[in-house]
């Protein structure tokens, strides 16, 4: 017997199927989705320093966008720019704009802290707070003000350990730390922390850099899941993991964005010549 | 030109792939020359080297195959690389086919060596296997240069062999009317010419790697099916 891949998602590939449509990949999308959030021009300053130079993306919505590219190309200053993350750094000036369902973010009468919490963001090493696991999932909810009363937040807590696919090895040491944790379980944790605020996008900034090939493939199989109600935007250093867990890929190089496209095209038959040297490891 | 792998024994890897399908093919080459010349000549000694020959053949492609494989499992590739690592694996199973078949053709003339072949006819025959081989020397051309234009070429050419074939199918057919102890012969004759056509269609889909390995896409053109003698009856009036 062949034990099964944790990430599901590759058993039908390989299984013998007449029906091209069963064969169906994950990196195959059946319709044309409506964009989520669109970038125009998006220049980013630290200080003199320019980091990014006129951004033009449009990422989909309920998919996986991938953001590629070499060290210091300007990949998390990009990420950064989409939950108004930059404001706190005090050299940092963003011009240009990002718009959420249209909506522009930079506009000075939005609630930054509203916008927030509709962009959940999980970082490369797990960061959980140096609290129980069940006060990490509830801090989000309380200071939003998203549940009423305990029952409420409890169900919520439950509800987001249980996407996370995290439950079943903590629902008995709730108020264990989440510290306590192995390091994919607390990635999964940050993942359950991001979603308990009901976010419609998701930021990961190599979500998986520090965990093993299993608790990766864990948090692979958990984006899957999650991108049919999110809107999941991810930096890797892995072309791997890019050409596994996304259905679109922007290749950054010296904050430009070179190359973008369905993923299945950029990694078989990318049309730019630095992206090829790039994913191919011909250049770093 | 591409810029070499940072990695350079992947680049060597890469390279080396190259080089084996070169001499694959040009072992190929060799025995379906050879293998012609043996039927024209009804040589026995040398159709049984040819039996021999294809062999070697056999053990490049499990060679080439499975360092495709272990570069898969082991490097990753992605675009480029990965496009040619299964463009490999898919020429060397072409090439391997066409080996084969030049094997079919030297097993034949073990049988029919005694027998008085008709002139006519194998001058067809040559002009078909001169064809089938020089289409043969143009698609490795074309791999070793990265040449779509030249596989294209090669690509369009089958049509060629494929009229070649469709008229020696009705002359041999012909023959075979004319005096029944023709039969034997002829049948065998025509297996040769069956395989040569075949070989085009080989050499059609390593023109067609060789675009895809190139470029990404597949050839788009309707290419005009050459054999048509699945379609072909006796008529007696002809
Ligand atoms: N807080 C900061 N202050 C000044 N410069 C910064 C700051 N953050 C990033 N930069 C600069 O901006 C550029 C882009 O950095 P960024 O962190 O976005 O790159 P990256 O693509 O995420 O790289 P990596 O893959 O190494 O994480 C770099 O030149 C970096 O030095
Ligand atoms: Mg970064």
């Amino acid at each position: 017997m062949v034990a099964t891949h944790v990430v599901e998602s590759k058993a039908p590939m390989l299984e013998q199927t007449n029906d091209l449509a069963e064969a169906e990949t994950t990196n195959v999308e059946p319709a044309e989705k409506s964009t989520k959030i669109t970038s125009e021009d998006v220049c980013v300053y630290y200080g003199e320093k320019q980091a990014l130079f006129g951004i033009d993306l449009e990422i989909p919505e309920n998919s996986v966008t991938s953001l590629i590219g070499p060290s210091g190309c300007g990949k998390s200053t990009y990420l950064r720019c989409i939950n108004r993350m930059n404001d706190v750094i005090d050299i940092c000036r963003v011009t240009g704009t990002i718009k959420i369902d249209g909506k522009d973010i930079y506009d000075p009468s939005l609630d930054v802290v509203e916008l927030r919490a509709r962009i959940g963001m999980v970082f490369q090493k797990p960061n959980p707070f140096p609290k129980s696991i069940y006060d990490n999932i509830a801090y989000g909810p309380r200071i939003h003000g998203l549940t009423s009363n305990k029952a409420e937040l409890d169900e919520l807590v439950e509800n987001s350990l249980i996407k996370a696919g995290l439950w079943n090895e903590v629902k008995d040491r709730l108020s264990g730390p989440g510290t306590g944790l192995s390091g994919g379980q607390q990635q999964r944790l940050c993942i359950a922390r991001a979603i308990a605020t009901k976010p419609e996008v998701i930021l990961m900034d190599e979500p998986c850099s520090a965990l093993d090939p299993i608790a990766t493939a864990t948090i692979e199989e958990l984006i899957d899941e999650l991108r049919s109600n999110y809107t999941i935007v991810i930096v890797t250093h892995s072309m791997q993991q890019a050409a596994r867990v996304s259905q679109r890929t922007a290749f950054f190089h010296l904050g430009k964005i070179i190359e973008e496209g369905e993923t299945t095209q950029i990694f078989t038959n990318p049309q730019n010549e630095k992206t090829q040297d790039y994913i191919t490891g011909r250049f770093g | 030109m591409t810029t070499e792998h940072i990695v350079s024994s992947y680049e060597d890897e890469l390279a080396s792939l190259d080089s084996k399908i070169a001499q694959m093919g040009g072992l190929t080459e060799t025995l379906i020359a050879q293998a012609f010349d043996a039927l024209c000549k009804g040589d026995v000694a040398s159709a049984n080297n040819v039996i021999l020959d294809d062999a070697k053949i056999d053990e490049f492609e499990l060679e080439i195959e499975e360092q495709a494989v272990t570069m898969i499992a082991r490097r990753q590739p992605m675009a480029l690389d990965l496009r040619q690592i299964m463009v490999a694996i898919k020429i060397t199973s072409d090439l391997e086919r066409i080996g084969d078949l030049g094997k079919n053709i030297a097993k034949r003339v073990l049988s029919i060596h005694t027998e008085i072949q008709p002139n006519q006819l194998m001058h067809g025959m040559k002009s078909m296997q001169d064809l089938a081989l020089s289409q043969l020397k143009d698609v490795l051309d074309a791999y070793a240069e990265r040449n779509t234009e030249k596989a294209l070429a090669v690509w369009r050419g089958d049509e060629e062999i494929d009229a070649i074939y469709n008229s020696l199918f009705r002359e041999l057919l012909t023959y075979m009317m004319e005096d029944p102890r023709n039969i034997g012969l002829c049948t065998h004759l025509l297996f040769c010419a069956k395989n040569l056509e075949r070989i085009g269609d080989h050499t059609t889909n390593i023109a067609e790697n060789v675009h895809y390995l190139v470029l990404g896409t597949n050839i788009n053109e309707a290419r005009p099916k050459g054999d048509n003698t699945s379609r072909m009856l006796i008529n007696q009036d002809d």
